[in-house]
């Protein structure tokens, strides 16, 4: 029996976000709430995973209280418990406050149901930062492995993982002993539409829900805003360039003036005519 | 935690089958500034198995100090014994500011380190710079997918640290000869007691689409309305010898592969030469490519926001303009090699 925790996280779809040009802020009110997309990813290896040998699959959050609909969606890909931990001193969370109250709530969960493995996406789209999950890795003492983007065989008896993680030109197969945690590649599975069951469950379905309190041996000092090194001093729109010259004329005229000047930077096309 | 201790600024030096890579390059370049405007060193950091000649390369392209650690366990990257070496070298040495490429390395090692330091760490930035006096690092990256830019600091701890975009930086002209101080470390650790093997490494036979080392980039977007009719992209790339590019909506149409992305959830590109045709020019997509040295827009709305965006613009149908334009440059072309055959 496998007991695989996922690290989903709920986020604005920036694909319909606004930005209020006065302001330089996010228009929250018009971006619907989702599950992160690298995260559907994530959840979805772990049911294939659960599939394949037998287990359970959790789900964790930290958010605020509407993440439950996030957790509700990985309930349709087919997770079996879901955790939000969401409290106000959570808020303001950099990646390093965000690892350490996951790892918290992980740690919680572990007591009862001791964890094989863990998977997170690749990034959140709105924090885009890849940083979570090595974090929490580190902080459990387990090997990170991000860019996976195959899963080869995990085997609880002996204690070992084999993925690949993907390179530049290629990939590796990398074995490291159980528990670990993965980071997946997009491209690792397709998820496909939820099947009917797992929709009715998931309408009906209750996260466990935690604040502060009910998780041990909190440092209150190392979350939210006050627990991040890091903070945003300003934002701005980014610079607009001046604008391009319009060649004018029909448009075998306006060819002809493109050409010209793109021969007189000949050197490029000679290297590829191999003259 | 007294910032006095903590002078300098490190930039890892990721290698791999005796190369470095070129953001490494262009971080030493990067570096260079912030190092000169603090009057601090510039040091880079060289982990793994036969790399002690690399050094030459990295005092060459602007480090005054190297680190080095070259062992047989560094063969292959992994997390735990790179950050091992690098939390270990920091300790001792306590730069004020570690930058990083933003690759898939990179990035994997900053994460790590970061945590264990603890300290602060800035993803995926394109504009870095520093105060004269604190040694704060300003670290500037697109936020909210892209609308905005945000300036990230780190006021509370040392070192800082960043993981920087590739291609947004610019690298020194090597200076040959230039030389520094090697400093060769080394670190006890077993094998055995390593959780991770890298059982085998596979290279893709498959060539690889690098669009980012593109002279030339003949990029389309949605406007050119179908893949059929995305098929003129690939003739005019053709015609001038250069490679694919395109817009996210285009990707997402399944119309090309994602390889070919221009953007910020793409590849940052900067060729020579690129165009942009039927491509409104959102800010994401401009991100990409602004940095290259010509671009040329084909949009038949002249409101599209490509145009403040490019050197030269086509106000018309891609449709009408790109098969004159592979026509007339094929014409231009062949004139060339019959006037350099008749010269020769
Ligand atoms: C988080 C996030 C990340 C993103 N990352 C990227 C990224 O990396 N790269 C990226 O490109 N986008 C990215 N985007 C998407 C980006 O915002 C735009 O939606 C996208 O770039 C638009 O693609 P397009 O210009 O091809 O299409 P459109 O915006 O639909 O533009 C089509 C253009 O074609 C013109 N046109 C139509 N017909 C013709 C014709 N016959 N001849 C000539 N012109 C014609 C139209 O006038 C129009 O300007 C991202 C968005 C988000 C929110
Ligand atoms: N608030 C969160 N709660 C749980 N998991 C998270 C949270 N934020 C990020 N993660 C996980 O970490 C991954 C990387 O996120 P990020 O570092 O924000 O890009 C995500 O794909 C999730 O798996």
């Amino acid at each position: 029996m496998l007991h695989i925790v996922v690290c989903i996280k709920q986020v604005p779809d920036t694909k319909i976000i606004k930005m209020n040009p006065k302001t330089n802020t996010m228009d929250r009110r018009t971006a619907p709430a989702i599950l992160n997309p690298y995260d559907t990813h994530a959840v979805e290896e772990a049911v294939r995973l659960k599939e394949r040998y037998g287990g359970i699959v959790s789900v964790v959050t930290m958010g605020p209280p509407p993440a439950v609909n996030a957790i509700k969606t990985c309930i349709e890909i087919g997770a079996d418990e879901g955790y939000l931990i969401t409290d106000r001193r959570f808020a303001g969370a950099d990646t390093l406050a965000t690892s350490y109250a996951v790892t918290k709530a992980i740690e919680k969960i572990a007591k009862t149901k001791p964890i094989d493995l863990i998977i997170c996406g690749k990034m959140s789209i709105d924090g885009d930062t890849g940083q979570v999950g090595p974090g929490i890795a580190r902080r459990i003492d387990i090997p990170p492995l991000t860019s996976v983007n195959k899963v080869v065989e995990i085997n609880q008896e002996e204690g070992y993982a084999i993925v690949h993680r993907k390179l530049e030109d290629g990939y590796e197969v990398v074995r490291s002993t159980l528990p670990c945690l993965f980071s997946v590649e997009k491209t690792i599975n397709e998820v496909p539409y939820s099947p009917l069951p797992n929709m009715i469950k998931a309408a009906r379905y209750k996260p466990i829900i935690w604040s502060v309190d009910d998780l041990e041996g909190v440092d209150i000092k190392q979350l939210g805003l006050k627990g991040s090194p890091t903070i945003v001093s300003k934002v701005w729109a980014p610079q607009k360039p001046a604008g391009g010259t319009f060649f004018e004329g029909n448009p075998e005229a306006q060819v002809d003036q493109l050409l010209s000047i793109l021969l007189g930077k000949k050197e490029l096309f000679e290297t590829k005519e191999g003259v | 935690m007294d910032f006095q201790d903590y002078k300098g600024v490190w930039v890892f030096i990721e290698q791999k089958d005796d190369v470095v890579a070129s953001v490494s390059l262009e971080l030493l370049g990067a570096g260079r500034k912030l190092a000169d405007k603090r009057g601090v060193e510039l040091a880079g950091i060289l982990i793994g198995e036969n790399v002690k000649h690399l050094t030459k390369t990295v005092f060459e392209y602007g480090a005054d100090t190297v680190y080095v650690y070259d062992q047989p366990i560094f063969k292959h990257y992994r997390t735990e014994t790179y950050m091992k070496a690098l939390l270990e070298c920091s300790d001792k040495y306590k730069p004020e500011i570690i930058v990083y490429g933003a690759t898939s390395t990179g990035k994997d090692l900053a994460s790590a380190v970061a945590t264990d330091l603890p300290t602060g760490l800035t993803a995926d930035t394109t504009e870095l710079d520093v105060e004269e006096e604190t040694g704060l690092l300003l670290a500037s990256r697109p936020a909210f997918g892209g609308n905005i830019m945000a300036t990230i600091l780190c006021k509370k701890y040392r070192p800082q640290m960043a993981t920087v975009r590739a291609k947004v930086m610019k690298a020194l002209t090597p200076e040959s000869g230039r030389t520094g101080k090697k400093i060769e470390e080394s670190i006890s650790l077993k094998e055995e007691d390593i959780r991770t093997k890298v059982l085998e490494i596979v290279k893709e036979t498959v060539k690889k689409v690098r669009i980012d080392e593109a002279d030339i980039i003949v990029a389309g977007g949605k406007g050119l309305g179908s893949f059929e009719g995305f098929q003129i992209i690939h003739q005019l790339a053709e015609t001038l010898g250069g490679a694919v590019g395109a817009s996210r909506d285009v990707v997402e149409a399944g119309w090309i592969d994602h390889a070919h992305q221009v953007g910020q959830t793409g590849v940052t590109v900067t060729p020579k030469i690129y165009f942009a045709i039927g491509i409104s020019g959102a800010i994401q997509h401009i991100v990409g490519m602004k940095n290259s040295s010509l671009i040329i827009a084909i949009n038949k709305d002249k409101e599209a926001p490509i145009f403040q965006n490019c050197h030269y613009g086509i106000v018309g149908d891609a449709f009408e303009i790109v098969p004159i334009l592979i026509e007339q440059f094929k014409k231009a072309l062949s004139r060339e090699k019959v006037s350099n055959t008749s010269n020769g």
